[in-house]
């Protein structure tokens, strides 16, 4: 089976206008949600204290918070969790109780209002001062990724490519926390550990479409670099949708039958690797063309047949 | 064109294969449940140690499958849990303190596997299920401590030389600060500090006529406190975690003020929580000669004596007085005897614990005297339905030696049987000292019903993702698709024994990465195939389409994995825990999908295509 019997030909780089507003469009919703809404941080990055427990029967969460008020606890934020019988229970940092007792406490209210028919699933307490690192070596986990592949693009291929590539993925990542911060879908450190996943694959999605566009530079002789670009995006495009499906496809069975807990992750990857993946297409290409590169750029210096050495 | 490999690429496929397959094994073997018998401090593990369990064992009235003697200790394995929750008790309650008897679940892998050092994964916390503390440990309550045990100490230097001054205290920005009325007498101050502690940095300072002499702790010295204080509450941790009865507790430090403690398996963190947070301390008391201590065990106490045990329960008697307590300790070192080349430890004393100590042991020559450690736990249980929250004491006798001379300062505890014991003593005694405080900074608790259900889950995403895209794959490429396939198959096989192999351990967003892998692993296959639809298209031969196929998507598949292995170094990097275990399964799957993709596919394609004429490729 193959989606197209010849290799397309469809004008991407000739629709870059109307791709660029697109991006843009989805860049400025992002950027001013992400500053006005801002993002619903997990407990990973704000400290505090979470709680999931389970009940035998079904339970609302209203019921949980009522028990734990007239305990005194007034700032709890209950939910459902995946199912009717399990809650979550969340608790802001506090001052004046040692940090890490407030879950014991809470669960032994817990037990006294219903003995013997709650169970603990989970426990996670960050203190403040873990948040902020995270945070902090989130942000720099993201920035050291991001050098790291820029110098790599530009040893390997060429300084505009990397420039080109570092901006999609930068296109990709503010567009993937802009949808957490729309939706206000939590965001946790798993959700960071996704999008840093996200930046890997969608970068491999560029580089093999930049592999062919430097292969056609140096292959066809006639041509303007816009219809090389196009003929190279065309020429891929079968593999790049074949790929992200089957990406795409194993991340769906992750969502869907993963359980609760990995529900960020999968949404994070799904969305970072369909903008990942339109992004190879639209905006990576479009960036290096606008930089202005030109066959005598992509031309080998050296021969090149060494650098690709290892074949079987 | 021949599309054939050399026998050895074969050869070498084959062997990846084979090996990839037995050190994945393991993990389909399951788990049985064991009670795990290990010594702690002194007692031994011999085979009356193992003849006593096994009567434990039968007078619980329960079978158990196996009993095998390991480095760690005995290990018997058992048919059900029920079957091990009652040995354990019983084996528990008569063993008492000498044995940590936990319980756990071993693979059941066979001996042959297990020969080669074939294991299952490493499952971390979020899939076994457990309790993560990371622990804080309060080194400027430690330095702090450390200042004011110097203005004790100088104070009473100064006093001794007769040097006047005006006040001493902790400075306001640390450091011990010395008012002095002149300059003269602080010059005199000066020189007495300067002489008895030499690590100190001493500055003089003027304040509106007033003099001033500032005492520093040297960076070394403060380094070595804190340093102190970590390894300190260390190893007070691992004994504690010991009365857990965990069967393989993390107990490691983290950065410089930091340490983690993983207690896999632990159902019920507050107690677990209750145990860590007790705290230590010391005393040292005469021990009472004139009695007779079985007299006292029969209930014939004298007045003025206690009754204590000893660390083989062997009942001990000492006078009521207690002549110095751990917090007048600033420091225990083992050594060895110059003299008589034994072992000793050398401990500390401040000025008042000094005097104190001086003066017992002046009148006591030729007497022993004890230590004893003791230990506050505090417990919540549970009374006529309501929480009492009380505190447990440990005491226990960890040291009678006599006393040669009259004690100083510094003084020398002797007649220890090895050095170890020796060096356990200092840390005890340095435990019940410099106990620093230490927080709770971040808990990870997992309940063993939701380890479970993320085990499941995730094995059902990865064989339902895994059974989505070969479905897809032999759809959309037939022939080729199936070869891919195979090659996906040998792939996930290949992370599941490296993971084995490695002992990496495997979390939750570990399996996402393994899912992860199997959609992207894919891709390389996916490459080729579309090169060589390409190359067919362009009208070259079915041969020369497959080589050509292979050999342009090369560099490309190198390229592409290279950069996404960069993303997955830098999280490994900057992740925690669990995070880790995703970066881990992601490199791992890239790396062996190259070999996979590449060489694997091309050896079943050369096998099916190569060496003969074809006319059209299943593509």
């Amino acid at each position: 089976m193959q989606i197209f019997k010849e290799t397309s030909r469809i004008d991407f780089i000739g629709k870059r206008k109307l791709a660029l507003a697109f991006s843009v469009t989805l860049i400025v919703i992002s950027i001013a949600s992400i500053v006005i809404r801002g993002l619903n941080l997990g407990i990973d990055f704000t400290g505090g204290t979470l709680i999931e427990v389970a009940y035998q029967q079904s339970i609302e969460p209203a019921e949980v918070r009522d028990i734990l008020t007239k305990a005194g606890y007034n700032d709890v934020l209950v939910q459902h969790f995946g199912t009717s019988h399990d809650v979550l229970i969340r608790l802001a940092p506090r001052e004046t109780l040692s940090s890490a007792e407030i879950s014991t406490l809470v669960l032994k209210e817990l037990q006294r209002a219903n003995p013997g028919k709650v169970e603990m699933r989970r426990v996670e307490f960050v203190g403040p001062q873990i948040g902020d690192e995270l945070t902090e070596d989130g942000g720099l986990a993201m920035l050291y990724a991001l050098i790291g592949i820029l110098i790599y693009v530009a040893l390997r291929f060429e300084k505009r490519f990397a420039v080109g590539s570092v901006i999609a993925l930068i296109h990709d990542v503010i567009i993937t926390i802009g949808f957490f911060s729309v939706l206000g879908i939590e965001f946790d450190l798993s959700v960071l550990a996704a999008i840093l996943a996200v930046i890997g694959y969608s970068l491999n999605d560029t580089i093999v479409v930049f592999d062919r566009i430097r292969e056609n530079f140096r292959k066809m002789r006639k041509g303007a670099p816009a219809e090389i670009m196009n003929a190279s995006i065309n020429q891929t495009l079968s593999r790049t949708i074949m790929t992200s499906f089957t990406t795409l496809l194993v991340l769906i069975a992750l969502f869907i039958f993963g359980g609760e807990i990995i529900h960020g992750f999968a949404t994070a990857l799904i969305v970072g690797i369909v903008i990942g993946t339109y992004s190879s297409i639209y905006v990576a290409s479009t960036f290096v063309l606008a930089l202005g590169v030109s066959k005598a750029d992509l031309m080998p210096v050296k021969k090149e047949g060494v650098e690709v050495d290892g074949r079987p | 064109m021949l599309n054939q490999y050399p026998l050895w690429k074969y050869l070498l496929i084959l062997a990846v294969i084979i090996a990839g397959v037995l050190y994945a094994l393991p993990n389909i073997y399951g788990e049985v449940p064991v009670v795990q018998i290990s010594p702690t401090r002194s007692a031994k593990i011999d085979d009356a140690t193992q003849k006593r369990v096994v009567d434990l064992i039968k007078t619980a009235n329960v079978t158990y499958t196996s009993i095998a003697r390991t480095e760690r200790g005995i290990v018997v394995k058992f048919k059900n849990t029920e079957n091990q929750l009652k040995a354990r008790d019983s084996i528990a309650t008569a063993l008492g303190d000498d044995y940590v008897v936990a319980l756990n679940l071993v693979s059941a892998t066979p001996g042959w596997l297990a020969s080669i050092n074939a294991v299952p994964m490493y499952l971390g916390l979020d899939l076994r299920g457990g309790v993560h503390f990371l622990m804080r440990v309060d080194m400027d309550a430690a330095v702090r401590q450390a200042e004011e045990r110097y203005v004790s100490d100088i104070r009473s230097s100064l006093r001794s030389e007769k040097v006047r001054y005006l006040t001493i205290g902790r400075g306001d920005h640390g450091g011990v600060s010395i008012k002095f009325r002149d300059p003269d007498e602080r010059a005199k101050g000066h020189q007495v500090v300067s002489d008895q502690y030499r690590a100190l940095i001493l500055e003089d300072n003027d304040e509106n006529n007033e003099y001033y002499l500032h005492v520093t702790i040297g960076v070394k010295e403060v380094s070595e406190i804190k340093e102190l204080a970590l390894q300190t509450n260390i190893k007070t941790l691992r004994n504690r975690v010991n009365e857990l009865g965990v069967a393989e507790p993390v107990i490691q430090q983290q950065g410089d003020s930091r340490i983690v403690v993983e207690l896999p398996g632990v159902q019920d963190p507050a107690r677990a929580k209750e145990i860590l947070g007790a705290t230590a301390t010391l005393e040292f008391r005469l021990a009472d000669t004139t009695n007779d201590p079985q007299q006292a065990v029969a209930g014939m106490v004298p007045i003025g004596s206690r009754l204590y045990k000893d660390r083989s329960g062997k009942p001990v008697l000492l006078k009521k007085q207690i002549i110095v307590t751990g917090d007048q300790i600033i420091n225990a070192a083992s050594g060895i005897d110059q003299q008589t080349a034994s072992p000793n430890v050398s401990v500390t004393l401040d000025s008042k614990g000094a005097r104190e100590m001086g003066e017992t042991t002046k009148d006591n020559v030729g007497k022993p005297m004890a230590v004893v450690f003791i230990e506050n736990k505090p417990q919540t249980n549970i009374v006529d339905g309501k929480e009492v929250k009380t505190t447990k004491t440990v005491e226990e006798v960890i040291n009678v030696a006599t006393i040669r001379e009259p004690f100083s300062k510094r003084f020398q505890i002797t007649g220890l049987d090895s050095t170890e014991e020796a060096r356990n003593l200092a840390l005890l005694l340095r435990a019940g000292a410099l106990a620093a405080p230490i927080e709770i900074i971040e808990e990870r608790t997992i309940g063993p019903s939701l380890g479970q259900d993320n085990i499941d889950q995730g094995v059902k995403s990865v064989i339902i993702g895994f059974v989505l895209v070969l479905v897809f794959m032999a759809v959309w490429y037939r022939v080729f698709g199936l070869v891919a396939n195979l090659a996906l198959a040998l792939n996930l096989v290949l992370v599941v024994a490296l993971l084995s192999m490695l002992q990496a351990t495997l979390t939750l967003p570990g399996i996402a990465g393994i899912v992860l892998t199997i959609g992207m692993a894919v891709d390389a296959n996916v490459l080729i195939n579309e090169r060589i639809r390409e190359e067919l298209r362009n009208g070259n031969s079915p041969q020369a389409s497959i080589n050509a196929g292979y050999e342009k998507a090369l560099s490309t598949i190198a390229d592409a994995n290279i950069t996404t292995l960069i993303a997955a170094v830098v999280l490994y990097g900057f992740g925690t825990g669990p995070i880790k275990g995703f970066a881990v399964t992601l490199s791992l799957g890239i790396l062996t999908s190259m070999f996979t993709a590449i060489m694997g596919t091309r050896a079943v394609i050369n096998l099916i295509y190569g060496g003969r004429k074809v006319e059209k490729l299943s593509i």
